[in-house]
């Protein structure tokens, strides 16, 4: 499992330091009416890397992400996502930075009126880059193969079972080849088998595609297959930041109550 | 006799009263507030629609796609109460015409209440029923299980892609509908007017529009756009503007249908007024 890697990281955290941020968050701030979500969040996603975050529900993870896309518009703070302010940015220069982002929504969010085939070619045919058509059926035969589920392709999203639904929707984000991957908790409700198989598919797609990612979870062992490193959002603010090892060390009971 | 009440409760009961009292002006401001919030956010929603509508991108294909859901997909439900539309106003008139012997007259009497008032509301009023809900159920859930959101993030304005094309195809389509509405309506007629007696269509149809002139059309099928449009937006911005729970789905497409037949209605009575005035 991920347990040697994140110590040779720890060991080489110099060399990790240097790495660029690709996504730089510094006193983020969003609240919904007089309910304060986030509150002076700040941190940062390397290169390269798998950054889990976890949170119990409520705690604004979603809101974070969605401010990280543009989707919601944080009250104050910068959000650089490759060193352009998402929140200054016109529509079209949002555009841009979006294709680079894929997002995996905690829904899934496959769009019912169409097939698992039209919801994959949504995303590559409203890219900047007109693709051939055959170009984009190889990408997607591609993107079913990955997630498993090749033979779906003319089925609904209503004929599908909430686990292949969430894996189909893992597909649509990763068949435009995104830079940056964004996953709302990926293995939530899917028995520990898939679970696992869609941890592994996301260190998979690191690999394959030298993506860096935040992965927000609740299922502790998706975070310990997957983790570079860990944050903990607490009351709208980062409770603890560090390799998976100081987490499963910690003594700190709301931590401890994420590793039993 | 008088009735002593001590001053302590008689305090306690005006203190209850004011309190009361400023409980339901604040209740009454504030709906008078949402009302208002509510106004200015369909004005901001019809600008933003017509900005976006003259923007470079328009998205034909499904501008297309939603023609053939809003016209092609209505057509059985139209074609069922358009005939019965003329065959019951057929058989309802027939007996008051008969008694001041003008039973000649049925054909034009039916078409002209057909293209001038029954076609047009009966078919909007349909279609708000059909088309607006459907549109806010569809938009509401896509809302809430946030497709629109998986929309956006892959470049694609859901505006432009979800609500102008909607709006569109409802302005155009929703007019067609309603011209063949009449149309079958009067044939329809026909039939309701050979239960009783023995009319050839072709002599049928003759005098039906012998009565008709430029006059009846021109108002009727501009308040056909009307009514298309505001189905139309009324159906879209109730689905775009869904709360977050699924509840919300429920009530975006209730409401875009009792406020798109009200619509329909108080449009029409507008658009009657403005056609008396100018025709005199
Ligand atoms: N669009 C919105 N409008 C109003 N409130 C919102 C909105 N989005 C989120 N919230 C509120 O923000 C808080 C955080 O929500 P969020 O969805 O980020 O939680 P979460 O950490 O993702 O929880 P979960 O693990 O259950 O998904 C919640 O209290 C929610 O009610
Ligand atoms: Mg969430």
């Amino acid at each position: 499992m991920k347990t040697e890697q994140t110590e040779s990281v720890l060991l080489d955290s110099p060399k990790k330091s240097t790495k660029e941020p690709v996504i730089e968050i510094n006193g983020l701030y969003k609240s919904f009416g007089n309910q304060e979500v986030l509150k002076n969040l700040s941190f940062k996603l390397f290169d390269g890397e798998n950054l889990v975050v976890l949170g119990k529900s409520g705690s604004g993870k979603s809101v974070l992400i969605k401010c990280i896309v543009g989707l919601l518009r944080s009250d104050s703070g910068i959000i650089n996502v490759f060193d352009q302010n998402v929140l200054t940015l016109k529509r079209k220069e949002l555009d841009d930075v979006r294709q680079k982002i894929g997002f995996l929504f905690q829904s899934g969010a496959l769009y019912d009126s169409m097939t698992v085939k039209e919801n994959l070619e949504f995303p590559l045919k409203r890219m900047e880059k007109q693709l051939k058509q055959k170009e984009i059926d190889e990408k997607i035969i591609e993107a079913l193969e990955n997630v498993g589920l090749p033979e779906v392709l003319n089925k609904m999203p209503s004929e599908l079972s909430g686990g292949m639904r969430k894996r189909i929707s893992l597909a649509r984000t990763i068949v435009v080849d995104p830079m940056i991957m964004l996953y709302d908790e990926p293995t939530t409700g899917l028995d520990p088998v898939t679970s696992d198989e869609i941890s592994s598919l996301i260190n998979d797609i690191q690999k394959k595609y030298k993506t860096s990612s935040i992965i927000i979870t609740h299922d502790i062992e998706c975070a310990r297959m997957t983790a570079d490193r860990l944050i903990m959002l607490q009351d709208g603010e980062v409770y603890e930041q560090g390799n998976l090892n100081k987490f499963e060390k910690s003594t700190d009971l709301i931590i401890r109550a994420f590793f039993k | 006799m008088k009735i002593i009440i001590p001053v302590k409760r008689a305090k306690e009961i005006a203190l209850h009263h004011t309190i009361k009292l400023s409980e339901k002006t604040l209740a009454k401001t504030k709906e008078a507030h949402n009302f208002l919030t509510d106004f200015a956010d369909v004005i901001l929603f019809i600008a933003r629609l017509i900005r976006e509508t003259f923007s470079r991108k328009f998205e034909v294909r499904e501008f297309f796609h939603q023609c053939f859901n809003i016209g092609y997909k209505s057509l059985p439900l139209i074609s069922v109460t358009g005939t019965i539309m003329g065959l019951v106003l057929t058989i309802q008139s027939r007996p008051v015409l008969a008694n001041f012997g003008a039973e000649t007259l049925l054909p034009g009497m039916v078409a002209i209440s057909l293209i001038r008032e029954m076609g047009p509301v009966i078919t909007g009023l349909i279609c708000a029923g059909k088309i607006a809900s459907g549109m806010g159920a569809e938009l509401g859930s896509m809302k809430v299980t946030e497709q629109i959101e998986a929309m956006e993030v892959s470049s694609t304005h859901p505006m432009r892609f979800l609500v102008v094309t909607r709006v569109w195809a409802a302005t155009l389509m929703i007019p067609l509908l309603i011209l063949y509405a009449d149309a079958l309506g009067i044939i329809g007629s026909w039939i309701g007017a050979n239960i009783k007696g023995d009319v050839s269509f072709v002599l049928f149809f003759s005098q039906a529009f012998k009565n008709i002139d430029f006059l009846d059309f021109i108002p009727a099928v501009v308040k056909s756009f009307f009514f298309g449009a505001v189905i139309g937006i009324v159906g879209c911005y109730k689905g775009y503007n869904a709360g977050r729970g699924t509840e919300s789905v429920g009530k975006a497409a209730n409401s875009a249908v009792v406020l798109a037949s009200l619509l329909v209605l108080i449009v029409d009575m507008i658009a009657v007024q403005v056609t008396d005035m100018l025709v005199k």
